[in-house]
């Protein structure tokens, strides 16, 4: 690559421009409006998974004192857009019908909400949803994945279309693992996993007239929320508002809108106030989407030197009764390594379950936990060092889509990892090294996901005092999307960072996609590129119009400010910003831009890669596993901003430490209910659990990608992540643990 | 708003009596299990006597025995000179627990009566005789990953989550308790019971009763202590099993042990034939693991937590070990 780039785009780390107001609470979250007037709705759930309500008696709820409505289907205000089966619609993302809260008397899954108790306080809700006495005819449920993956299908859009990710895939020949030299074949199960951000899924609903809503909603799309309340209540989109300036953490259970927004909108409308409605922390594991428990079976034929001869993957994973989630856990496999023959399987189990939504690393994270894990335990049959095996088979272009990669550098990544980890140290035999009564291991796993892109929009402003302010409707659920277009704006233009300003998530503001799929850099980075540029333009015709020779030629890319001093080609213009605004009778500029992905997206293959490689230390008589020192490296693309990428990069290690040691959203089948669901029972790491995490990154733009370079870092965080700790476990002990978490009871 | 009566008191005649006539009043102190089971909706007490002011939160050594008022919050206990020294392994426990933040808020007394973190029993849509008598055992037939090996009942299996009392029945410590009559002492391994047929009760405190302080006799055991707790996270989590491992040493030799085991009992479980195995015995591995056979006898498993009775003799002699300086 172009090493001028790099002295131009030399991002520093920089302090998160909103820092400040969210350690000292002054960043506003959507349970924190306070809006005159405003009433508390408390959701109740049903008791049983499957049948329908008998009777629902709210007297004593609603003698209750100020108690405003208690709401269920049997007294809601009709939806107009609540559609006949099949044909609800606002969800892009999944296929089928979304519940339709308050919509009819059917339960389909165990804590589904079933009544809006509306009070003047919250506490009141409360106290008066335990009032309300309901009944149930029972029906026989089902929410066991294992005992019924039999009865799993083939989603709907592999049926329609063979080209779909979610279809059979065959390359090559498919019976070619029967008849390799090495034969591997093995079983792996993830858990169902609670994204369980920080903050409590929330909404302010608040009708400001009839037809005119504004929600204050905690989601990670607010062009996505306009959208399909818009539908839901047959409004015009421009009367509906989706505010979401701060997100505290979403991991992806912001991709979807909920029941519970509808419940407090369909709240707000009749009680006439505005309704908050803030979920409880048992409530996050069944009324919005989790990580679906997944079973997979992988079968890896190699040669006895180590050439992948075959790979047949085969995933089944959970889906609700109503809706088909997908996720691509299958296409690592396709694509990772030079395998001539590969096919995969994915099929999904509707349950008697919510439906599930992408959750950090979707898909991926999960397939690479059998992939990372298998490719381990191949290495290990025949011998070889993990990494050795992954480099014999190492591809230079894309297998799955014949296309070269835009850019891939892993040879880089495996370089530094095994030099920063210590990998030289690492036996081939398992159980061979110690420290003192502990046993030591080394594991290693790789990632990668697509670097997504979609049209993005920025409106920009700049006044004569070098004020850059922009605006999009994108959301920042926490990664530091603020920082990092403040930073890309002030490296396109020179101006410092303290003078750039970044507003965010808010419906009214220009287009933006979701913040989801590690496609935010990629796609709003462009756009605020092309809004300075267009800026630059601007002035550069301004100044040349107004007889200054030496910018009749000159380019975006030549212009760059000094503080408010115009500089052209690395020297003083000897103009000033204000100076020339006032030769033209103006005091600022502004421009709207639209960037949106190329035809290179038809040629290329592009996607990020990560490698992440841990050390880990279990003791051999209580099981206990401790993470000792975990090594990220990441090909993201150009890292527009150090310090926010870095802290993506470790909260996705310590997301792979939760997947591969502790977390589990355990559930009794005979009720169809889970029985972890706080957060003392349901395991996150804690700082106990959580080592230094070494971040390297290869930090080479990929232009083919987008003009900012960047590939997306998000997901990748996670990605491979627990294979990693899981093959450590095992090269620490010679126990392969298939079934995640790896809790001390599985080690005795 | 759920109604009750508040009073908040400051001497521990006006709390006994602000129970009086009144079966479903509370003390609160620091509130940290309290508070969770309303929320929950597991319990709803009409009346909250707020017991924080009455003045019980010393920590004094006299007569041959440390005495720890009920009220001192288990971060002041854990981090008092007094019991780092002469009852280390209590310090250890009480550190294992919770995590800081409700360290500093939780009590003495409040630590012992806390409830057990069975998730039938949180959960008021699943079956549990503890909560609601005659309603079954959830846990019984169902996921009882965390649930007790030693003294279960059919009618409940849970165990008490509390590491502090651990150490507390090991160290043969008594409790002190006040009633509408007076004062009675209660040895420590009397104080919390087997479920049998009364799962709801898990201790043998009155109603009308409450708990002013703990006494632990002077003992050797502070050389030789060790506190282990295994659990699914490194901290945070309540115990799969934990290990309360002292022992007073001569030479080589075992003079005295003991030893005691959490998160396999509804109440602290000591291990007296163990610890009588391990007197007079050099402190070596193979004394430990014969301990730890002795200690495991009359285990039953239920079918997610039978890895107990294989962890358990492992914790025993990982804590033994530490504690005699093996390791
Ligand atoms: C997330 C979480 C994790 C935890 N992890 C652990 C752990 O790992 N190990 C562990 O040991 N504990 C753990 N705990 C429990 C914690 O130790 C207890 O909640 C705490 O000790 C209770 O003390 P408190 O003062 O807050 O009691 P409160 O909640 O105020 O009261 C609890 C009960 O005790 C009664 N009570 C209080 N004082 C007296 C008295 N003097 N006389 C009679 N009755 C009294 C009250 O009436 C009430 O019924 C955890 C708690 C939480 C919430
Ligand atoms: S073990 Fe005890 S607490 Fe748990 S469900 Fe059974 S009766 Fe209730």
């Amino acid at each position: 690559m172009n090493e001028a780039f790099f002295d131009k785009k030399d991002y520093k780390p920089l302090d998160r421009v909103d820092g400040r107001l969210k350690v000292t609470g002054a960043a506003k979250y959507s349970a924190e409006y306070a809006l005159p007037n405003m009433a508390y709705a408390v959701l109740i759930g049903s008791r049983i998974a499957k049948g329908t309500i008998k009777s629902i008696d709210s007297k004593a709820a609603e003698r209750a004192p100020d108690v405003l409505a208690v709401i269920s289907y049997v007294n809601a205000i009709k939806v107009p857009g609540y559609q006949p089966k099949g044909k609800h619609p606002s969800e892009p993302s999944t296929q089928g019908q979304p519940l339709r809260v308050f919509f009819d008397n059917k339960i389909v899954s165990n804590d589904q909400p079933i009544v809006a108790v509306v009070a003047t306080s919250f506490e009141k809700a409360r106290h008066a949803a335990t009032l309300v006495k309901i009944q149930y005819n029972k029906e026989q449920h089902m929410t066991d994945l294992e005992a019924n993956a039999a009865k799993a299908v083939l989603p709907a859009s592999g049926k329609k279309n063979p080209k779909s990710p979610t279809a059979d895939y065959d390359r090559g020949e498919k019976n070619a693992f029967e008849s390799a030299p090495v034969k591997f074949e093995a079983e792996y199960v993830l858990p169902t996993e609670v994204h369980n951000p920080m903050e409590l899924q929330s909404i302010t609903a608040h009708w400001e007239a009839d037809d005119k809503l504004t929600v204050y909603d905690k989601v990670q799309g607010t062009k996505m929320t306009q959208k399909n309340f818009a539908k839901e209540w047959n409004l015009p989109e421009e009367n509906v508002k989706c505010i979401a300036t701060f997100v505290g953490g979403a991991f992806g259970n912001g991709l979807h809108n909920w029941p519970h927004e509808t419940a407090a909108i369909i709240a707000a409308k009749q009680v006439k106030r505005p309704v908050k409605l803030v979920l409880t922390r048992e409530q996050m594991f069944t009324m919005v989407g989790y990580r679906p428990r997944t079973w997979q079976k992988i079968q890896v034929g190699a040669t006895k030197d180590g050439k992948l001869v075959a790979i047949n993957h085969h995933s089944v994973g959970q889906t609700s009764s109503y809706e088909e989630f997908t996720e691509s856990t299958l296409q690592q496999t396709r694509m990772m390594y030079a395998s001539p023959n590969v096919s995969t399987r994915y099929r999904i189990l509707p349950l008697n379950l919510a439906t599930p939504i992408w959750m950090r690393g979707p898909g991926e994270a999960t397939g690479a936990f059998a992939l990372e894990s298998a490719m381990d335990e191949v290495a290990h049959e025949i011998g070889m060092d993990p990494i050795d095996f992954r480099l014999a088979n190492y591809t230079e272009s894309d297998p799955d889509k014949n296309m070269p990669w835009s850019t891939k550098y892993m040879r880089e990544c495996y370089e530094e990892g095994k030099k920063r980890i210590g990998w030289e140290n690492r036996k081939l035999k398992p159980g061979s090294l110690r420290d003192g009564e502990w046993l030591v291991g080394y594991g290693m796993g790789t990632g990668t996901f697509g670097a997504n892109r979609n049209a993005a929009t920025v409106h920009a402003e700049l006044d004569s005092d070098g004020n850059l302010v922009m605006h999009c409707a994108i959301t920042d659920i926490g990664p530091g999307t603020g920082t990092a277009m403040v930073q890309i704006a002030s490296n396109t233009t020179g101006l410092p960072t303290e003078k750039i300003t970044f507003h965010l998530g808010n419906s009214t503001f220009p287009n933006a996609g979701l913040q989801g799929g590690s496609s935010t850099v990629n796609s709003v980075g462009p756009a605020v590129l092309a809004a300075c540029n267009a800026l630059k333009e601007q002035l550069i015709t301004m100044a040349a119009g107004k007889g200054n020779a030496a910018f009749t030629s000159a380019k975006p890319d030549d212009l760059m400010f000094d503080k408010t001093e115009i500089q052209l080609g690395g020297k003083s213009a000897k103009l000033t910003l204000g100076d020339l605004l006032k030769q033209n009778n103006i005091d600022k500029i502004e421009t709207t831009n639209e960037s949106k992905p190329d035809e290179n997206r038809n040629k290329y293959s592009m996607n990020a890669f990560s490698m992440h490689f841990a050390m880990v230390h279990v003791h051999p008589f209580t099981g206990q596993v401790r993470v000792k020192k975990i090594v990220c490296c990441a090909d993201a693309g150009t890292i527009v901003s150090p310090k926010t990428a870095a802290s993506q990069m470790i909260g996705g290690a310590t997301g792979g430490i939760g997947m591969a040691l502790t977390e589990d959203a355990m559930m009794d089948h005979r009720f169809g209910r889970y029985i972890t669901k706080d957060l003392a029972d349901y395991h996150v790491p804690v700082h106990a659990d959580v080592p230094e995490i070494d971040v390297y990154f290869v930090n080479k733009p990929d232009l083919l990608a987008d003009p900012v370079g960047s590939k997306g870092l998000g997901e990748i965080a996670i990605i491979g992540v627990a294979p990693a700790i899981a093959n450590a476990v095992f090269n620490a002990t010679g126990k392969r643990i298939r079934e995640l978490p790896i809790t001390p009871d599985k080690l005795i | 708003m759920i109604q009750f009566q508040y009073e908040r008191v400051t001497t521990a005649k006006a709390a006994i009596s602000g129970l009086a006539n009144n079966s479903n009043a509370r003390f609160i102190a620091g509130g940290t299990n309290l508070v969770d089971l309303m929320k929950r909706n597991v319990t709803a007490p009409t009346k909250l006597v707020d017991i924080n002011m009455v003045p019980l939160k010393d920590i004094q050594q006299q007569n041959g025995k440390t005495s720890i008022g009920a009220l001192a919050l288990n971060s002041a206990v854990a981090d008092n000179k007094l019991i780092i020294e002469k009852h280390p392994l209590l310090s250890q426990a009480l550190n294992a627990g919770a995590s800081a933040q409700i360290r500093n808020m939780a009590t003495v007394g409040g630590n012992m009566m806390q409830r057990t973190r069975c998730p039938y029993f949180y959960d008021t849509a699943l079956p549990c005789n503890k909560r609601e008598p005659g309603s079954g055992c959830g846990a019984l037939q169902g996921l009882n990953r965390m649930h007790a090996i030693f003294g279960t009942s059919d009618k409940c299996i849970a165990v008490h989550p509390s590491d502090m009392c651990i150490a507390l029945v090991a160290l043969d410590a008594s409790v002190v308790v006040a009633g509408p009559k007076g004062e009675r002492r209660i040895p420590f391994e009397e104080f919390h019971r087997l479920p049998g047929n009364q799962p709801e009760k898990d201790n043998t405190l009155q109603n009308n009763e409450m708990i002013i302080s703990v006494e632990i006799p002077d003992n050797a055991f502070n050389k030789n202590a060790h506190y282990m707790k295994v659990r699914d996270r490194a901290s945070y989590a309540f115990a799969l099993v934990s290990v309360a491992a002292a022992l007073h040493m001569d030479g080589k030799v075992i003079k005295e042990a003991r030893l005691a085991m959490g998160g396999v009992a509804h109440k602290p479980w000591r291990l007296k034939e163990a610890e009588q195995a391990l007197a007079g015995k050099p402190a070596t591995e193979e004394t430990f693991r014969q301990a730890a056979k002795i200690a495991m006898q009359g285990a039953k498993a239920f079918k997610y937590n039978a890895f107990k009775l294989k962890l358990g003799p492992n914790v025993i002699v990982e804590a033994l070990k530490n504690a005699a300086g093996l390791v």
